[in-house]
């Protein structure tokens, strides 16, 4: 009974440091990017739901495992360029929070066609001091040529958040500064805005 | 030439002598001159994917079996390997190029006619390459973008490229007409079936279809062009300064200077927003 006991003792111990362990190690960026793709693929694969298509489910697993590693201040501001800085406070909230909306629906849903690809992570070389890295990792799919997903990341703080995702070489972020600024000149930031959450919208029907 | 390659040919022909004839209309955005143009070509494009080849390529995916599909993918895979194999000795790489040769002669043998990409499985590499991007190794510039009809995106220097690829084709080596159109539809709706999944995703992110597209193409053509080495500093003002650097190729060294000094503040420009938009985040933490 005792050393039963004491057995369960160790196992909650021991778990408890494992769920702990992240937390109190700074991750490096590499490990951050296998730990939350791997997780999120995991669940992806396992999910009859996801796999049956419910964008909801996987929408809702992005923003709890992947959406907090992001920066998406930053990825908004690189998306306007030089329109940045003629936002107004509240004109950078909005357009960061319908900016974020349309990245995890639209790449949730790309999500849900992970079946039989594997994922492939390159070395990160590093110095400690570095704040801004790139971790290369590469999606391997049967019969066709390996494609590689980049994510910048920075140092804020203590914790290194995603900047932005190159796929092929393009910027998912920068990929939207000439649309944006076609936009801004047609119809202003405020017409950005509006174009963005109409555009969420009509998504989300 | 056969009726297929003949139909190619002259639809490009009838492309190019329409873009071409066509005058420059308003100069918004510098990279894409013939934009009025492009965006009717583009969706034509699309009808005409939306209508044909998307149910096609559909129809294909729900009939042929996963081994199938990727066993057609690697054929067709196997015998570009010769080409890209031939791009890369041309662009002075023949480390690569020898590298091609030997996925060409393991898959063609060991991979029983290429339907099995066992050189992957040993790790040599597949390499990515075409003439568009030997010219663009070679220092011939993009020109302007053009989406053709029925090939899609393209620029001028990757038209050209096009169809010298076309000419290189092995298929065209088939001398049974019949079974080489249908090789030829066989590699079109295998392609295309490949892209199934990718082409929602495109629709859903982007706000504008037409110049999301355009974007990724001339940054993947970048990007295919340097083999993937990204330059760390292109951020993207490119746009705004392509008339910059028309204006550099006859003043030399002082206008790159000045050049010089425009990317640095532009890099400035850069930096101040994020400076700008880290205030802003405080209050928030």
């Amino acid at each position: 009974m005792f050393k039963c006991s004491l057995t369960f003792f160790r196992r909650c111990a021991l778990l408890l440091m494992a769920v702990s362990l992240p937390v109190f190690a700074q991750e490096a960026p590499d490990a951050l990017i296998k730990r939350v793709s791997n997780e999120v693929l995991d669940i992806v694969k396992n999910d009859k739901a996801i796999q049956a298509g419910d964008t909801k489910r996987i929408q809702a697993l992005v923003e709890a495992k992947v959406l907090p590693n992001f920066d998406f201040m930053r990825m908004t501001g690189l998306a306007m360029g030089r329109e940045w800085r003629n936002a107004t406070a509240d004109q950078k909230t909005e357009l960061a929070k319908e900016f974020q909306t349309l990245l995890v629906r639209s790449y949730s849903n790309a999500l849900t066609q992970y079946k039989n690809q594997t994922l492939d992570y390159k070395p990160l070389r590093m110095q400690p001091t570095d704040t801004d890295v790139t971790v290369h990792t590469e999606v391997r799919q049967p019969g066709a040529k390996p494609i590689g997903i980049d994510y910048d990341l920075e140092k804020t703080g203590d914790a290194w958040k995603v900047y932005d995702v190159e796929i092929a070489g393009v910027s998912l972020v920068t990929n939207y500064r000439d649309t944006f600024a076609q936009e801004i000149k047609a119809s202003g930031i405020d017409g950005l805005i509006k174009s963005l959450r109409d555009k969420n919208q009509q998504l989300a029907k | 030439m056969t009726l297929m390659r003949r139909l190619e040919r002259s639809m490009l022909l009838v492309a190019i002598v329409i873009l071409a004839g066509c005058a420059t209309s308003d100069r918004r955005n510098p990279k894409d001159p013939l934009e009025p143009l492009n965006r009717k070509v583009f969706a034509f494009n699309d009808e005409l994917d939306t209508h044909v080849l998307r149910p096609i390529a559909t129809g294909y995916v729900n009939v042929t079996p996963l081994p199938a599909r990727v066993g057609t993918s690697n054929f067709f895979g196997n015998l570009e390997d010769v080409w890209i194999g031939v791009n890369n000795l041309l662009q002075g790489k023949p480390g690569d190029a020898a590298s091609d040769a030997g996925r060409f002669l393991v898959n063609s043998t060991v991979g029983i006619l290429g339907f099995f990409d066992v050189a992957s499985e040993l790790g040599i590499e597949k390499h990515d390459e075409d003439f568009g991007q030997t010219l663009g190794r070679w220092g011939v510039g993009n020109g302007p973008y053009l989406v053709l009809p029925f090939f899609g995106p393209r620029t001028l220097r990757d038209t050209g490229g096009l169809i010298v690829d076309s000419y290189a084709s092995p298929l065209g080596a088939i001398q049974d007409i019949p079974v080489r159109n249908s090789v030829r539809g066989l590699k079109v709706v295998n392609d295309r079936a490949n892209l199934l999944g990718a082409e929602t995703t495109l629709t859903e992110a982007a706000l504008d279809k037409y110049s999301f597209v355009r974007d990724f193409y001339l940054k993947h053509r970048q990007s295919q062009i340097l083999d993937g080495k990204r330059p760390k500093d292109d951020d993207d003002d490119d746009s705004m300064l392509a008339p910059l650097f028309q204006r550099v190729d006859g003043e030399g060294y002082f206008a790159t200077r000045r050049l010089t000094s425009v990317l640095a503040k532009a890099d400035f420009d850069r930096h101040d927003a994020v400076l700008d938009q880290r205030k802003q985040n405080d209050p928030t933490q």
